[in-house]
């Protein structure tokens, strides 16, 4: 395609978003790197050196002095933030598991389910990721609290003789994660089994495979990427999540995005907050890269 | 190929009252919905034969073959298999493999393990999986290919993985579903001969559901024409193509001209159709009553023309003009029209064609057969 | 061989209501009559009307959804551009960088790009407000829609632009002649997704935002940390009835455009 691939709209097409992402999306992390190397300061903004070009190159030299990494030291001081990230990942890995769980058996059901039923299903689950993720994890409260709905359904069919305690617990937080995150694994996972060739399960059945057996050689391993796809989507956001712990999770409950919301908003402390999100950012690099390649390759199969 | 031949000509136990069917489908319906997959089907193959399943898209044969893999269950009737009824065996216990249209290959398999899977199912020790996918690679021409995906294989090459991933457990019977269809025309041709080969050598019962009549007659002993979930005819590859019992039948195999007629005598063997081009006297069996409507099938190639009137012109010969000629090769088809304006089609192999001369465009003609060149069919 | 169990039929209806359930409950307690979210206390409408009356909330819910439509409409144009990129050029200088940028945002911790965007604010010296949660919103819904329009173009015919450019239209007019029209559907429903996606956001707008840009998702974060009140709830199926007519519309007219397909296919195929 030479007639496209060398005019002024293609270059176009790819250079404003590209510059755009760089922009706002690059850089930033650029300047988080070289914050969580600064000092608080009591000022605006609140941290020590501030760059300026006005300084000129001496002046920038001279800044860069300035930087240390106390901050990281700081970091591997301080046993909250070594626990809330091992937390963080401990409560995102169960969430996903968990999450894993309940969408699986959903997906297999829609992928079984009359194809003209399908785009109505697809779209049932899709429908509530368009209604507000605040309000989801919202109407949870209510559900969850002790004279919640939850324990009161409970208690008035007598499976239970006291509330249970479930909102500002860990297991707040798992549900919270579980229902807010659910599509991201349904829809994947769906996909590769809807995309699977129905005579593969056959073939199975028909060289003596029982339906069970079935499932285990032959569905869930081609429905793996779908399975691994959804995983990722589910837990790298899930590390990071600050609206469900801060809403469903106790004040117990330690979660680094949470750590670094108070860092920033409470304590005003900026650079220790861009040292935190560096270090987020470094566990996640490798899930991130992961997801990065499995989407290319799916898009190269694609084409 | 010589003693396949042999063994072949010698085959026929169908014709054999003493014989037991190997498979027997006794009144089997099978509906979907409102919709009648296969209707009421009564059929009964021999062990050790070939035998294809012959119609167009839609006409129950692939349900036919599916049933008796498992995967659907008849509405009413039963399968015997062997002497057991298997219709209440789900199909990874019967004793019948199939090959996928699509071959259904495990893509996250290597060769090796898709056509050791059905023994690993079955528990067989390992040593022995190995030695019998070995035998299964050299049997299908693939030793070299064992550790390669099915993505990495070319078509020819996936449908020889599954057919020997069918073949592996020794099934009493193998099943293909349109086995050559993804395969391009040459490579088919070739492979037809290899299955055939194969079915001999290994002295299974093959059933094929095809839509290719001419890959049906080449490599089955027996053919089911079927038509709206019920057999039309069942006879070999001769019977069907020289004496087809119907106007499907006929229509279906091959091309054929279908001349009318009002049956003006019939009897002793004979009959005499007259109302059309032709004044039709045919030797056959078929005894329809004096006055009523009838038809005569001719192949084309049993039609023969010359540029000059025939002993008796009155007896199977009408004139006509030559309509269009297509040249194709090895045999010349001429499109000759009839005095009433019907076109018929008549088929010259090109070694017996005039080559100095040949008949050209509406040149007036001759068309003439013999009394045996074709069957009476009743309405 | 029914594919579709019981067991398939059993877990999608309990999947579907453990999806459902929750929103159920809470459209129908922002009847309540009573205070108390949890307790039925009989209909009433009046938190609906309080909702009204709440300045706040609704001088919120104005910056919300100007803030939405401005930025939807914009990252749906570098989000097109960017899955054009994605899809048509396989290979440009920085293309690997380029497809991880526009993967990561997907899957970033909010807090991350949230922090990030407001550092680079203040670096820059940005007043924050209006327009830097704008910019926020931009650059995370344009990925969501790079995606979505990226999945339609994969399955694009390409011999039809080829058509048109060998007809002799330009790539520009070939664009938007050809290309975008066919690919329409999918480019609006990247800006829906872009839309809600804005609206929905609390932590990169809690971020970026500044003085006189509180978004609706903030106002409601504040007061649900205060507690839950049937208020709140109002204002919750006031946003979920706007998406689900929206969804509605969108359906029906996609179904009827299909409809109106099949008929003209039959009506081709009668020869009529």
């Amino acid at each position: 395609m030479k007639a496209l691939g060398s005019s002024i709209f293609s270059r176009l097409v790819i250079i404003v978003p590209y510059v755009w992402l760089l922009l706002f999306f690059l850089v930033p992390f650029v300047i988080v790197f070289r914050i969580s190397l600064s000092t608080t300061a009591i000022a605006q903004p609140p941290y020590e050196p501030v760059f300026s070009l006005a300084d000129g190159l001496s002046g920038i030299i001279d800044n860069i002095r300035q930087l240390s990494f106390d901050n990281f030291v700081w970091l591997t001081e301080d046993a909250l933030y070594l626990n809330a990230y091992l937390s963080s990942i401990k409560i995102a890995g169960i969430s996903t598991l968990l999450t894993l769980l309940i969408a699986y058996p959903i997906a297999y059901g829609m992928a079984q389910a009359p194809r003209t039923w399908r785009p109505t299903l697809l779209m049932l689950v899709i429908l509530p990721f368009w209604t507000s993720f605040l309000i989801r994890v919202y109407a949870w409260i209510a559900i969850l609290k002790p004279e919640g709905l939850l324990n009161q359904l409970l208690l008035s069919v007598g499976i239970i003789s006291e509330p249970l305690i479930i909102l500002n617990t860990n297991w707040a937080i798992y549900i919270g994660i579980v229902y807010s995150y659910l599509p991201f694994m349904i829809l994947p996972i769906y996909s590769a089994l809807e995309k699977m060739d129905h005579s593969l399960i056959e073939a199975a059945q028909d060289l003596g495979c029982p339906p069970i057996t079935a499932f285990w050689k032959v569905t869930f391993p081609l429905s793996l990427a779908g399975v691994v796809a959804g995983c990722m989507l589910v837990f790298i956001p899930a590390v990071g999540e600050f609206v469900i712990p801060d809403l469903l999770g106790g004040s117990q409950t330690l979660m680094i995005g949470k750590t670094l919301w108070n860092e920033f908003n409470s304590n005003r402390d900026w650079p220790v907050s861009a040292a935190v999100a560096t270090v987020l950012l470094l566990i996640l690099v490798v899930p991130i890269v992961f997801f990065q390649n499995m989407q290319a390759k799916a898009d190269e199969k694609g084409r | 190929m010589k003693s396949l031949g042999n063994i072949r000509r010698s085959f026929a136990p169908w014709a054999d009252p003493q014989s037991k069917p190997f498979i027997s489908f006794r009144n089997i319906t099978k509906k979907f919905g409102d919709f009648t997959a296969v209707d009421n089907l009564t059929l009964d193959i021999y062990h050790r034969e070939f035998f294809a399943l012959l119609g167009a898209s839609g006409c129950g044969k692939s349900t036919l073959l599916r049933m008796l893999a498992g995967f659907e269950r008849p509405t009413s009737g039963e399968i015997i298999l062997d002497g057991q009824d298997i219709a209440a065996i789900p199909p990874y216990k019967r004793p019948v493999n199939m090959m996928f249209q699509s071959y259904a290959l495990f893509p996250h398999m290597t060769v090796e393990s898709n056509i050791g899977f059905g023994l690993r199912q079955d528990g067989m020790p390992k040593a022995e999986i190995g030695e019998r996918v070995q035998q299964m690679l050299k049997l299908v021409k693939l030793e070299q290919f064992a550790k390669r995906k099915p993505q990495q294989l070319s078509g020819g090459q996936r449908q020889r993985v599954a057919l020997a991933r069918s073949l592996a457990k020794r099934p009493k019977v193998l099943l293909l579903d349109e086995p050559l269809g993804a395969l391009d025309k040459k490579l088919r041709e070739e492979t037809q001969f290899e299955l055939m080969d194969l079915q001999q050598q290994l002295g299974l019962t093959f059933v094929v559901v095809t839509h290719d009549q001419e890959e049906a007659m080449t490599m089955a002993d027996r053919i089911a024409v079927m038509s709206h979930g019920k057999v039309v005819q069942v006879a070999t590859p001769a019977e069907i193509y020289e004496a087809p019992n119907s106007r499907f039948v006929a229509d279906f195999i091959g091309d054929v001209n279908i001349l009318e007629g009002n049956v003006k005598a019939a009897g002793n063997g004979r009959v005499e159709l007259a109302g059309g081009d032709f004044t039709v006297r045919a030797v056959s069996d078929a005894a329809p009553s004096v006055g009523t409507s009838a038809a005569f099938a001719i192949r084309p190639e049993k039609l023969k023309v010359s540029r000059t009137a025939p002993a008796d012109p009155a007896v199977n010969t009408s004139e006509g003009e030559i309509w269009d000629i297509a040249y194709l090769g090895d045999m010349t088809v001429l499109h000759i029209k009839l005095p009433s304006g019907k076109v018929v089609k008549t088929s010259m192999l090109n070694a017996q064609r005039e080559v100095e001369n040949p008949i050209g465009y509406d040149e007036k003609v001759w068309v003439s057969f013999a009394e045996t060149a074709g069957v009476v069919l009743r309405d | 061989m029914t594919r579709w169990s019981r067991f398939n039929i059993v877990s999608v209806a309990l999947g579907f209501a453990f999806l459902y359930l929750p929103i159920v409950l809470l459209v129908v307690f922002s009847f309540n009559e009573s205070k108390l979210v949890t307790v039925w206390a009989g209909f009433s409408t009046k938190w609906y009307v309080s909702l009204f009356n709440n300045q706040g909330l609704m001088d919120a819910a104005w910056v919300t959804i100007r803030v939405a439509l401005l930025s939807a409409t914009i990252a749906t144009v570098l989000g097109t551009m960017a899955a054009l990129s994605l899809v048509r050029y396989t290979r440009f200088r920085g293309r690997m960088l380029f497809s991880g940028m526009v993967y990561a945002p997907l899957v970033m911790p909010e807090v991350i790009t949230g922090l990030s965007l407001l550092l680079l604010f203040v670096a820059i010296g940005f007043d924050r407000g209006f327009w830097t949660v704008t910019l926020a919103h931009i650059t995370l819904t344009m990925c969501f829609v790079a995606v979505v329009v990226q999945s339609r173009l994969l399955s694009f015919d390409r011999s039809i632009e080829e058509a048109a450019l060998d007809l002799g239209a330009t790539p520009l007019r070939t664009f938007f002649e050809v290309t975008l029209p066919i690919i329409a559907p999918a480019v609006f429903s990247g800006w829906v997704l872009a839309f809600t996606l804005s609206l929905d956001d609390l932590v990169i707008a809690s971020f970026t935002s500044g003085p006189g840009a509180t978004t609706l998702p903030m106002k409601i974060y504040s007061q649900v940390r205060l507690g839950v009140t049937p208020e709140i709830n109002a204002a919750c199926t006031l946003l979920i009835a706007l998406v689900a007519i929206g969804v509605v519309i969108a359906s029906i007219v996609t179904k009827q455009r299909e409809l109106q397909r099949q008929r003209d296919e039959q009506a081709a195929v009668a020869g009529r």
